[in-house]
């Protein structure tokens, strides 16, 4: 079996909160972003994170290249720890991790031309290429995101959001990273322009061999361009497995309730479909229930639920519920081939 | 085979083709702000006054230290402006040639002015910058410095220096430069505070880009429009507060003058029948304060279109 | 005769780089208890065509055609024609909840000043009135609740709030701009069940605006495709779905990923939406169309009705799309 690119055990995210007019004495409220995340990630593999907003499937991304303080590990190619390095030596990793935002306008600085920001990481990690080689490079890996090398001296502000997310996507690739994490890549996007970067980032991925971190809110994008999907409720895994497999046969009710919550662009089978609605809104990350944190919300919920919190299963699948099960009373979302 | 070199050829096609220009944000401003006519007009007595100021003394028949013993003592009646005695604007209570004096006066208030604003733009920028992008306790400590600065009564304390020291042209930069930075550096703060979360600034960050390139090249060229506008609208500020205490008799000493001074001088004889003493340094002075409020009001239309 | 009569609506909105024209000849009926979905992406007019529709346009907008509410103009009417109509008997729902409340006003007194102001009630008996659209909008304790202020209302929440307001004058049409678009996805069927049941109770007729076809496939009778300002087709839901007719529609349901399908390639629409302050000649789909011809650069085809029902606008016929 091959060495994962990347395993991550217990990952925990801690937020200390102060409150405007505590005193430095108070004891800040502690917010569990995420906490104890585990996953494995090999090369060329793209693992797709879901959950609702507040889920801290961002946090979890922002954390493995320490741009919020974690505790746990973090083992990058079977050596290094990435969350013990200090400033200096992470950066050193930072090249091979690279990140694509959510906002594609946003996330360009609007007093550069195109390519003055893919040439960035280039600057930072390779100071002594000179000008020539870095403007073939970004040339190059211009034409490769499908745009116009020689729009090489234009603004953001004169590109589409498709196109500014493919700026995006060139200056995280232009260090050649062994693992790209996207966050949310196609939530701000049109409709007509999602397929284009999703097509782009599987090819990309498929070419290059690149591991993907493939964060999104939108079920039906996750399964789309993921290997292995995972689950998460209030910083918390509920349920991780291959696409094919979660999908299919989710066993987690959380998952089943945000499956069954997707529109499905045909009236007929928008008709047929079984609900399982969620009551309630998502608790406040700052008192999560005791015992499983989905318990307030969940269909199947018993005394013990409130009690111990489930641990996910180990192997292919893992569901972390004390009842975990196929859908009652549904029909099964994909017919088995 | 064949395909591959087909594939290879416009490639480099492709890499080779002539590269389009882009279009700036600094250029889209440049042109709405150039359609802006009271804008432009601004600018344009700023030009002007900026030529008056530098070639003045050559159009000038007399120099400003000069006394005309002709028309002294009788200044209500000969010293009026006149094209023939070469007197373009008349002449002070003293027999100085008020055109010179008003060339000197313009140069040295809007030297106040305009160092007055650099002070403001580089301290301001580099100090707020720095206090919003590194943030926590070093911001707090920033911050709370120029609070108890911005604290102290800066009129009082300006004369104080003045009295102190003796009136010098470089007490007045100094005592100017320390007050002038402090609005500047909050502004920048709060700006800065707003772009940190902004995700390009993040994207540096996960990239590895060391924080004070990311000031340098993210958060200041980004800041520049409103540091712009600002010292713009701060110029004609230094020029008031240089004018009011030369008013006062404090500023610029003699022979030195300025609008300021050359205005008190022109309110104290207003009735002795010599107005033009007061009107033409007033004059000057209120159409470059308009102007520059024209221009900083330009200039803010400019770069941030949505305000409009 | 129909509640809501739209014939040959344009938008457009006077620039300083010249005239935009953001929505062209819009035709549409709409009866009681009938719901309509706008779909659209950004740029298509979507949104300008209800506010036009609502005479909410900016300043520099111009709305021209006709909009007949109950067989009255109140397309460019004054506002003693308008204002009552706009108050009583249509509604609107937006996208971000917290920009239509009032941050600094308790939920209570918001709503209740609805009514005081239109209805002419008591204040007690108002602040009932607001308890129980509260409760029928499933809000957990709405008595307990109708006291605090907006931002203390989670986001689902305070979007049932908003729906909440809006059917206090009980509106005859209510027009929702993409009301669940920054929702989550559990939210987000919450609340279209809960507009379903509203809408089914209250026996309104529905707008609703979005670019999520999924959403509209779930809530709407008929469709509406928006792009460019032009309406694309125009169908009862179901058949347009099924056998969509104009190749915007086609390539738009193909470039869906779908979580009830085995992941095939995603086929993609090629380029990007029209920048409408230098919209194209001609049809605005053409660019990115693959079987457009040298005639859908110069013009577009009228909007025609090619089986009952259904309408399409495209230059190819549909044997030469097949």
């Amino acid at each position: 079996m091959t060495e994962p690119l990347l395993r991550v055990e217990d990952l925990r995210v801690t937020f200390e909160l102060k409150r405007a007019g505590d005193m430095p004495w108070t004891k800040p409220r502690l917010l569990h972003a995420v906490s104890g995340v585990n996953f494995e990630l090999f090369p060329g593999e793209t693992l797709g994170v879901v959950g609702e907003s507040g889920c801290g499937k961002s946090t979890l991304a922002r954390a493995l290249i320490q741009m919020v303080p974690a505790t746990g590990r973090a083992v990058w190619q079977g050596k290094t720890d990435l969350l013990s390095l200090s400033r200096r030596e992470m950066l050193k990793y930072r090249a091979d991790i690279q990140m694509v935002f959510q906002d594609p306008l946003a996330s360009l600085n609007p007093r550069m031309t195109v390519g003055q920001i893919i040439a960035e990481p280039l600057k930072v990690h390779k100071p002594d290429l000179d000008r020539e080689e870095v403007k073939t490079r970004v040339k190059k890996m211009m034409d490769r995101v499908g745009l116009l090398p020689n729009q090489i001296n234009r603004y953001p502000h004169e590109f589409s959001g498709g196109q500014c997310q493919r700026i995006g996507i060139a200056r995280a690739l232009i260090v050649e990273p062994k693992l790209l994490i996207c966050d949310e890549p196609v939530s701000a996007l049109d409709v007509s322009i999602q397929a284009q970067v999703i097509n782009l980032l599987a090819e990309l991925q498929r070419d290059l061999g690149l591991a993907m971190i493939f964060i999104a809110h939108d079920l039906s994008v996750v399964k789309h361009i993921s290997d292995r999907v995972m689950v998460l409720y209030l910083g918390r895994e509920m349920e991780v497995a291959t696409s094919r497999d979660l999908y299919a046969e989710p066993q987690h009710p959380y998952t089943q309730a945000l499956l069954s919550a997707v529109p499905i662009p045909d009236p007929v089978a928008e008709r047929a479909k079984v609900m399982i609605p969620l009551e309630g809104d998502l608790p406040s990350p700052l008192s999560p229930p005791s015992g499983c944190v989905f318990r307030t919300r969940c269909p199947r919920a018993e005394a013990r639920c409130a009690d111990k919190v489930p641990e996910l299963t180990l192997g292919d699948h893992g569901v972390a519920c004390h009842f975990p099960g196929p859908m009652i009373g549904a029909r099964r979302a994909v017919e088995p081939a | 085979m064949v395909v591959d070199t087909i594939k290879m050829k416009s490639l480099s096609d492709r890499l080779a083709a002539e590269e389009v220009k882009g279009r700036s944000l600094w250029a889209d401003a440049r042109h709405r702000f150039l359609r802006n006519k009271a804008a432009v007009v601004g600018l344009v007595i700023l030009f002007l006054i900026g030529l008056f100021a530098i070639f003045g003394n050559y159009v000038a028949a007399w120099s400003n230290e000069e006394l005309d013993f002709s028309v002294m003592g009788q200044v209500a009646d000969l010293g009026g402006p006149s094209l023939s005695n070469g007197h373009y604007f008349g002449t002070d209570d003293l027999g100085r040639d008020l055109f010179a004096r008003t060339v000197q006066g313009t140069r040295i208030s809007l030297m106040v002015g305009i160092v007055g604003s650099l002070i403001a733009v580089v301290v301001g920028t580099l100090y707020g910058a720095t206090a919003g992008y590194v943030g926590g306790r070093v911001d707090n400590i920033m911050m709370r410095t120029v609070d108890i600065l911005m604290s102290i009564p800066y009129m009082f304390v300006l004369i104080l220096l003045l009295v102190m020291f003796g009136r010098s042209i470089a007490m007045l930069f100094i005592g100017i430069g320390l007050i002038s930075w402090l609005d500047m550096s909050r502004i920048v703060r709060g700006q800065t505070l707003s772009l940190k979360h902004k995700e390009f600034i993040e994207a540096a960050q996960a990239t590895g880009v060391p924080s004070f390139t990311i000031i340098w090249r993210h958060i200041v060229p980004n800041l520049l429009g409103v540091v712009a506008v600002y010292a713009t609208l701060l110029v004609p500020l230094m020029i008031l507060t240089e004018s009011f205490i030369s008013f006062l008799g404090l500023g610029v000493q003699e022979p030195l003058t300025s609008w300021g001074a050359l205005i008190s001088e022109g309110a104290g004889t207003i009735n002795y029948g010599t107005l033009w003493q007061l009107a033409f340094p007033l004059f000057f002075f209120i159409i470059t304060l308009f102007a520059f409020f024209f221009v900083g009001d330009g200039l803010r239309d400019a770069l941030d279109p949505k305000d409009r | 005769m129909a509640l809501l009569e739209v014939r040959d609506l344009g938008v457009s909105f006077a620039t300083p780089d010249g005239t935009v024209n953001a929505v062209n000849g819009v035709n549409f009926t709409l009866d009681k208890g009938e719901t309509l979905g706008i779909v659209g992406e950004s740029g298509s007019g979507k949104s300008q065509l209800s506010f036009a529709i609502m005479g909410l346009l900016a300043k520099n907008g111009r709305a021209t055609g006709s909009v007949m509410f109950d067989g009255r103009e109140i397309l460019n009417a004054p506002p003693h024609v308008i204002n009552p109509i706009r108050a009583n008997k249509i509604a609107m729902v937006f996208q971000d909840p917290m920009t239509s409340l009032n941050p600094y006003m308790r939920v209570a007194d918001q709503m209740a000043e609805v009514l005081i102001h239109h209805k002419g009630m008591g204040k007690s008996e108002a602040v009932q009135e607001a308890v129980h659209m509260l409760d029928a909008v499933k809000i957990p304790d709405a008595k307990g609740r109708v006291g605090l202020y907006p931002h203390e209302f989670s986001g689902g929440m305070r979007q049932r709030v908003m729906i909440a307001m809006s059917l206090l004058c009980r509106p005859e049409l209510l027009i929702a701009d993409e009301p669940t678009t920054a929702l989550d996805v559990t939210v987000q069927a919450q609340i279209m069940t809960l507009l379903a049941d509203l809408q089914r109770d209250f026996g309104m007729a529905t707008i609703l605006i979005t670019h999520d076809l999924g959403v509209v496939a779930g809530f709407c009778e008929d469709v509406l495709v928006l792009y460019g300002g032009q309406v694309m087709e125009q169908s009862p839901v179901d058949p347009l779905f099924q056998t969509p007719t104009h190749p915007y529609t086609r390539g738009l349901l193909r470039a869906i990923p779908r979580v009830d399908h085995e992941g095939e390639d995603l086929d993609s629409i090629p380029g990007s939406p029209p920048n409408m302050t230098n919209a194209p000649r001609g049809c605005p789909f053409a660019p990115r169309c693959d079987f457009a011809a040298d005639d859908c650069r110069d013009h577009l085809a009228a909007l025609t009705e090619f089986a009952p029902d259904r309408w399409r606008a495209c230059n190819r016929t549909l044997e030469e799309l097949a």
